[in-house]
């Protein structure tokens, strides 16, 4: 009983330090927006890494995901004869859920990864105490520009994420299934409202403060030498990728609720 | 010594970590111009002694006075602009793998707005005096060892910093090449009349780059002497740690028991 008392009073404490951590973090990040120096070529550099570079596998994820969504549906729909409602369930799902959530999930395992792999390399080779010898604010160099990155182009990604996502669905219905072409594209606009897109953006900017704050955390916290760049960079991934799903629900909630 | 006013002045400096205290009441002048080194077994806190200085760790009371004026009150802004004055030689270098060499030796100088010309040139002047004025494009990866000590000594000095820290110049190099960063860190000393700290486990190093020695054993400074007195000098401490011996007043029994066992078993 104690050694279970014991266990969930460490774990408390972790999760407490953690919380901190992280809430401190983005509170000193924050407060070093309201001034320069900004570090464009470095925020350049990070906007190309986490946009530029993760297109890829955003469009091939939405692509499928399209596809998956039309050919699940139309199953489904042509059960009671509403196969004309594809369009509108693959479009409302990748606007309003899919889109975000699925690129959050893949930017946090590419860019989450990468920001706490680089940064606790940083670390554990003193690199960032060299950065701090050399009068210069690791948290400005570091942080800053990665964290506005990736909020800036998470909801870029994801407005192409949405129209390929939505091609895909288009694709399938169209030239497999045999559905009319303009009943599938009135469908898939008439019933979406503007609010439907921007939900979804906000949910990406918001998903991207997570996998920002948490990727830099975790690396630049780092200690251990390189077994330690691993766990953080492990805990990165995970906690980024639980804290998109678990949030999603109560942005949803407050959203639409 | 004399009697002009220290350039760091360390009162009282106490650090802990959990419960295990590593410096205990430190007190120690580096007067302007001099070169003091730390010696002291490993896990003594010459490295943290360091970063406390640097204020890349925070002690847990002292004073850290530089030039009177006390740098743990400093605000964290104010005390990265201090930092100008400051070159800090890292153990591993701590190069900057996504920067270009030039890139690195001159960053001090990028950050304070100096031109990417002007910037490179000078990077270029000091990768000359360090014997490396051909790598300027090359990336930290593509360096061996002993060239990026040398790439670290550049950056360290490119901003002509008024303070330079060493933290162990020469671990990890063969006897040439630590003979060369000695000799770069002994001209540096003279053409400049640099305030230096340096610390290090390398006796020969200590003694070739140092005006004073200051043993460091059990958390606190136990002896000062100058460096040219290091083999003749008679403490029982410093005997023990200059001649390498296991016994003697340092108390290395514990683990010497523990090697003892392990090997037994």
């Amino acid at each position: 009983m104690i050694k279970l008392l014991t266990a969930t009073g460490k774990l408390t404490e972790n999760f407490c330090i953690h919380l901190g951590l992280y809430a401190s973090t983005f509170s000193g990040t924050v407060r070093r927006m309201g001034s320069g120096p900004w570090h464009l070529r470095m925020l350049l550099q990070q906007a190309e890494e986490v946009g530029v570079q993760s297109l890829p596998v955003v469009m091939l994820t939405a692509l499928f995901t399209g596809m998956v969504l039309a050919l699940q549906s139309y199953i489904v729909f042509h059960r009671f004869a509403a196969e004309s409602l594809t369009g509108l369930v693959v479009s409302m799902s990748l606007v309003r859920e899919l889109g975000p959530v699925l690129v959050g999930l893949m930017v946090a395992g590419r860019v989450g990864a990468s920001f706490a792999a680089e940064l606790g390399t940083m670390r554990v080779t003193e690199q960032i105490d060299a950065l701090w010898t050399l009068s210069t604010d690791p948290v400005r160099y570091l942080v800053m520009p990665r964290l506005i990155a990736v909020t800036l182009m998470m909801p870029l990604l994801v407005v192409i994420a949405d129209f390929i996502g939505i091609y895909g669905g288009y694709a399938i219905s169209v030239h497999l299934l045999d559905q009319n072409p303009v009943v599938y594209l009135e469908n898939t606009t008439i019933y979406m409202e503007l609010e439907d897109f921007y939900s979804g953006l906000v949910k990406a900017a918001f998903f991207g403060v997570l996998i920002g704050i948490i990727g830099c955390t975790e690396g630049f916290n780092c200690k251990g030498g390189a077994a330690g760049v691993g766990t953080a960079t492990t805990r990165a991934v995970v906690i980024s990728c639980m804290s998109i799903l678990v949030s999603d629900y109560f942005l949803t909630a407050w959203m639409f609720g | 010594m004399n009697n002009e006013a220290p350039r760091i002045s360390i009162r009282g400096l106490c650090k802990s970590f959990n419960n295990n205290v590593v410096l205990e009441d430190i007190d120690l002048d580096l007067m302007p111009g001099h070169s003091t080194t730390v010696i002291g077994m490993s896990g003594t806190g010459k490295s943290v002694l360091i970063k406390c200085i640097l204020g890349l760790l925070k002690p847990d009371t002292g004073e850290i006075l530089v030039d009177g004026e006390n740098w743990l009150s400093l605000s964290e802004h104010e005390h990265l602009l201090r930092m100008r004055r400051i070159g800090m030689l890292f153990q591993g270098a701590a190069l900057f793998d996504s920067l270009k060499v030039w890139e690195n030796v001159s960053f001090a100088l990028l950050r304070q707005n100096f031109s990417n010309k002007a910037a490179r040139e000078r990077a270029i002047e000091v990768l000359e005096w360090v014997g490396l004025h051909d790598i300027a494009d090359l990336m930290p990866a593509e360096l061996s060892g002993g060239m990026a000590k040398r790439v670290g000594l550049a950056r360290t000095i490119c901003h002509k910093p008024d303070i330079v820290f060493f933290d162990e110049p020469t671990t990890g190099l063969d006897p040439i090449m630590s003979d060369v960063i000695n000799r770069l860190i002994v001209r540096l000393h003279k053409g400049s009349g640099t305030t230096m700290l340096s610390i290090t486990h390398d006796l020969k190093s200590a003694a070739m780059i140092s005006d004073h020695i200051a043993l460091l054993c059990h958390g606190r400074i136990h002896r000062i002497i100058p460096a040219n007195e290091l083999h003749s000098d008679k403490d029982p401490m410093l005997r023990q740690f200059v001649e390498g011996r296991a016994e003697g007043p340092i108390n290395c029994s514990q683990w010497g028991k523990k090697i003892e066992e392990a090997m037994n078993r």
